[in-house]
């Protein structure tokens, strides 16, 4: 393998392994505190079970999340010293706010996960409200330095070198908003919908467990809105991207040639010797209107692109449709919830309804992950969009696989435990929490 | 603004020395306390290590964003040792709160046991490690050489290893203290209060084979050394202070024990960032890259110079309250 994949690959792998923990750290927190603040209202005692449950979990995710973080800030340097040489003082900013946020979250969540009967009922509560909102700041700052990588500004590069810089222009750059957006409704919907589908697992194992039956409720409510505004946040993002970054847009639609207007392609194959795509559905003049509202607009395509600055179309249209496709089959399910919950509110305690919670259970993290693929790749060649080119900036030193053997086999084998450990916790939860085993409350 | 930055650069790793490095080294202690000590380690540990280590992230963060050239440089030429180090971090933050959250006693819990000491114990000596080739002068940019010229020998070297080795000691022997005020049984303090004399010893003795291989090695850092009255001052004080340290392990109140620890380290590490002042890494051929030369842009250090005081206002306080919450000497 060479250096740049080897290198490439490690990235990818390193922050796909650490959003999973990201979405989980910035959403559980949420959930817990939420789960708490009912107890403190209502004193019933399923709500304090259900957050203690729930931080035992989150606490192994925190740790994984924490660690995994440490080794891309570092990484970023391992990998691609170049870049960092020039981006650090620019992007610098974003980060150490960052670092502060990460400070505040830690410490809160020490006193969150480990405090319960030390101290006062609210404050500890309120320990729980400042880890979520650190964890959604942190959360937001580091998507505010990819999007500068995406939408690069607060600088004038001269000769290889960044002059005039501007770390505030730079954090809020044209893609920050939208991608803070879209990322954290995104960390929203993969981890609530995981949660519920989870319980929802062991509801229909234990049918009548207010415990777990509370858990699905509290956790898809928090699910089912983000995932209506999900479509509405990607929209907004793919209006921005046609303007920002053509190349990313047009190979992600799998459009090839410029046109007026523009059909929507849904699946296919893309051919890239012969730049069509086969066995697509083509719906006429639709992504004109969706990207410029008006369906006769003209849409960029690759063409516009020289070969060597478009970014792999198979691999960006497949991305897109899985994410988009998930977006929409989660509102889909968030509206059947209202309706049943509206209505006929015993539907919801069916065995189909269970089956069906359950099996979308990693379909959000997998939307996730589809997303970075279409937000990263689709920045291929580039590593600093249209400034630096990830070739160049790659580390020099020889034999880069070997670090992504590495830390490959760590993270396979983490994930190996974490799913073990975690099977083993949600076994003893009837044994520790007296409401997993009553019928009602 | 740059001082500003420097500053609270030096402390971070100095709270980094102190707080994580009693974490790393309550696992090498319990490579010698064996079981017996598992649950004083882990109730110690679990609340504050997360916290503790963000420090190294906020040092990092710093070198990056103010000083960027310096983070490349050891990015690429210590790309070997930092990886180790993650991958150390990795499995030791993991298996120990794995260990922590397996609620049974079987087999799984004993290779966690075991994968959290190794990587307590090898992590350090790679930071040492580290540290050591920055101010070897060993760091070699010349294109030309070969593979282990350019990647391997500045940090494969007597004088690395034996820093390395005595930055285990040293966090050994700052956990050591640390546990001694974390168990009320009788016996176990006494036993930590002996590891640490032991540690103590090893520390100091290792401090000198540092220089003892500085000076054999033929390192500018020897002359650097004795040619800085401020950290021949500091050494002097932290050595003086060892019978004091003795004196004070019979003192009911730990409390004095820790900061007249705390205070021999902060020594130790001004001492160590005096004789270099301001250089961060020496190269082979003689240039070096110091705080002034790779500073980034004033708009930047500017910003986060924002940052940084805006962040310790709101850390400190609460850093305060963690350990008060946790670390008021419980039973
Ligand atoms: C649960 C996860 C999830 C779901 C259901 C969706 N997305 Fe998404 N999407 C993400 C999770 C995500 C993400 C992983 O979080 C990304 C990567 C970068 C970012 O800001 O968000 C992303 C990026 C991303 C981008 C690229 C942004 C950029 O490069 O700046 C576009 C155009 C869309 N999305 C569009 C959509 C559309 C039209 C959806 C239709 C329903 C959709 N997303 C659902
Ligand atoms: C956590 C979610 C993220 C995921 C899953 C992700 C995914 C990826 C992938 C798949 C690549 C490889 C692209 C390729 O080479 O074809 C990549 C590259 C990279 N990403 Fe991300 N990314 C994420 C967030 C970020 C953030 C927040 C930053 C920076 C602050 C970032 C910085 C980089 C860098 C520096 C590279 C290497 C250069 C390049 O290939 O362009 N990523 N990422
Ligand atoms: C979209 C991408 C990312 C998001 C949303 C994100 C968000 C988060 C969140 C919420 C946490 C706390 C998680 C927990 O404690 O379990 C975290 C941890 C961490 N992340 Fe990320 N992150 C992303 C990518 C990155 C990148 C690219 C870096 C480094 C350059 C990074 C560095 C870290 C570090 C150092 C920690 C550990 C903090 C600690 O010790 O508490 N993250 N991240």
């Amino acid at each position: 393998m060479d250096d740049l994949s080897a290198a490439r690959l490690q990235m990818a792998l390193s922050l796909g392994f650490h959003i999973v923990f990201a979405c989980i750290g910035m959403i559980m927190p949420i959930l817990m505190a939420f789960s708490e603040w009912k107890w403190l209202r209502t004193g019933k005692q399923v709500y304090i079970d259900i957050a203690k449950a729930w931080s035992k979990g989150a606490a192994i995710f925190f740790a994984v999340g924490a660690v995994s973080g440490t080794v891309l800030s570092f990484e970023l340097g391992l990998l691609f010293p170049e870049f960092m040489k020039h981006a650090g003082p620019i992007i610098g900013m974003p980060f150490s706010w960052e670092g502060t946020a990460f400070f505040v979250e830690a410490i809160a969540l020490g006193v969150f996960l480990y405090g319960w009967n030390r101290l006062n009922k609210w404050v500890h509560w309120g320990s729980g409200i400042v880890v979520a909102l650190a964890g959604i700041m942190s959360g937001i700052f580091v998507v505010a330095a990819n999007a500068w990588m995406n939408s690069p500004k607060g600088f004038d590069w001269e000769n290889g070198k960044a002059i005039h810089v501007d770390p505030l222009a730079a954090m809020f750059n044209d893609a920050w908003l939208q991608e803070a957006l879209h990322m954290i409704l995104a960390a929203f919907i993969a981890t609530a919908f995981a949660v519920a589908g989870v319980h929802a697992f062991l509801l229909l194992k234990k049918r009548k467990s207010v415990f777990h039956k509370t858990a699905v409720q509290i956790a898809l409510s928090f699910g089912v809105v983000a995932a209506f505004l999900q479509p509405l946040s990607g929209d907004f993002s793919a209006k921005q991207i046609a303007n920002k970054q053509p190349a990313k847009f047009a190979a992600m639609e799998a459009l090839y040639k410029t046109s007026k207007p523009a059909d929507l392609i849904i699946g296919g194959i893309p051919n890239e010797r012969e730049e069509r795509v086969d066995h697509a559905i083509h719906i006429p003049a639709l992504l004109s209107y969706l990207t410029y509202g008006n369906f006769n607009a003209e849409v960029k395509g690759l063409d516009q692109f020289p070969k060597d600055e478009r970014p792999p179309v198979m691999v960006m249209h497949f991305s897109f449709q899985v994410m988009a496709g998930i977006g929409f089959l989660l509102a889909f399910t968030g509206l059947l919830f209202l309706l049943f919950s509206l209505f006929r509110k015993r539907v919801l305690s069916k065995r189909g309804w269970l089956i069906f919670i359950s099996l979308l259970t990693p379909l959000g993290f997998l939307a996730v992950e589809a997303g970075w693929t279409v937000t990263e790749v689709g920045r291929q060649p580039w590593i600093i969009y249209g400034v630096m080119k990830t070739k160049d900036a790659v580390s020099a030193m020889p034999g880069l696989q070997y670090s992504l053997y590495a830390i490959t086999v760590i993270y396979l084998l983490l994930s190996v435990l974490i799913f073990w450990l975690l099977r083993k916790q949600i076994a003893n939860v009837a044994t520790h929490y007296p409401s997993a085993r009553t019928e009602n409350d | 603004m740059l001082l500003i930055i420097i500053i609270i650069l030096g402390v971070s790793l100095l709270l980094y020395t102190l707080l994580g490095g009693a974490d790393f080294g309550a696992g090498i202690i319990e490579i010698f306390s064996g079981t017996r000590g598992e649950k004083t380690v882990s109730k110690a540990m679990a609340p504050v290590w997360e916290a503790n280590h963000v420090w190294l992230i906020l040092a990092i963060v710093i070198i990056f964003t103010g000083f960027p050239t310096v983070y490349a440089t050891i990015s690429l030429y210590l790309h070997i040792p930092l990886m180790i180090v993650l991958l150390g971090i990795v499995l030791r933050g993991a298996s120990f709160i794995f260990r922590y959250y397996d609620e049974s006693e079987d087999k799984a819990h004993k290779y966690f046991t075991v994968f959290f000491k190794i990587s307590s114990l090898v992590t350090p000596v790679f930071l040492g490690i580290i540290i050591g080739a920055m101010t070897g002068g060993k760091i070699n940019i010349n294109q030309e050489t070969g593979f282990f010229e350019r990647f391997i020998f500045p940090w494969l070297n007597i004088f690395c290893i034996t820093l390395g080795l005595f930055s285990a000691s040293l966090f050994a022997y700052i956990a050591a203290i640390f546990l001694v005020g974390e168990t009320s049984n009788p016996a176990e303090r006494k036993r930590y209060a002996r590891l640490a004399k032991i540690f103590l010893i090893t520390t100091f003795s290792l401090g000198l084979c540092v220089f003892g291989a500085a000076k054999w090695e033929d390192l500018h850092l020897w002359k650097d050394f004795i040619s800085s009255p401020l950290s021949m001052i500091t050494f002097g004080i932290a050595v003086l202070l060892i019978p004091a340290i003795f004196f004070l392990f019979d003192h009911p109140n730990i409390l004095y024990l820790r900061a007249v620890i705390g205070f021999q380290v902060t020594l130790i590490l001004l001492g160590w960032f005096a004789i270099h002042y301001p250089v961060l890494v020496y190269e082979k051929n003689g240039n070096h890259l110091d705080f002034f030369t790779t500073r980034a842009p004033d708009a930047t250090l500017y910003q986060l110079v924002i940052a940084l005081l805006v962040g310790l206002v709101l850390i400190i306080p609460s850093f305060y309250f963690l350990f008060k919450v946790f670390k008021k000497t419980k039973d």
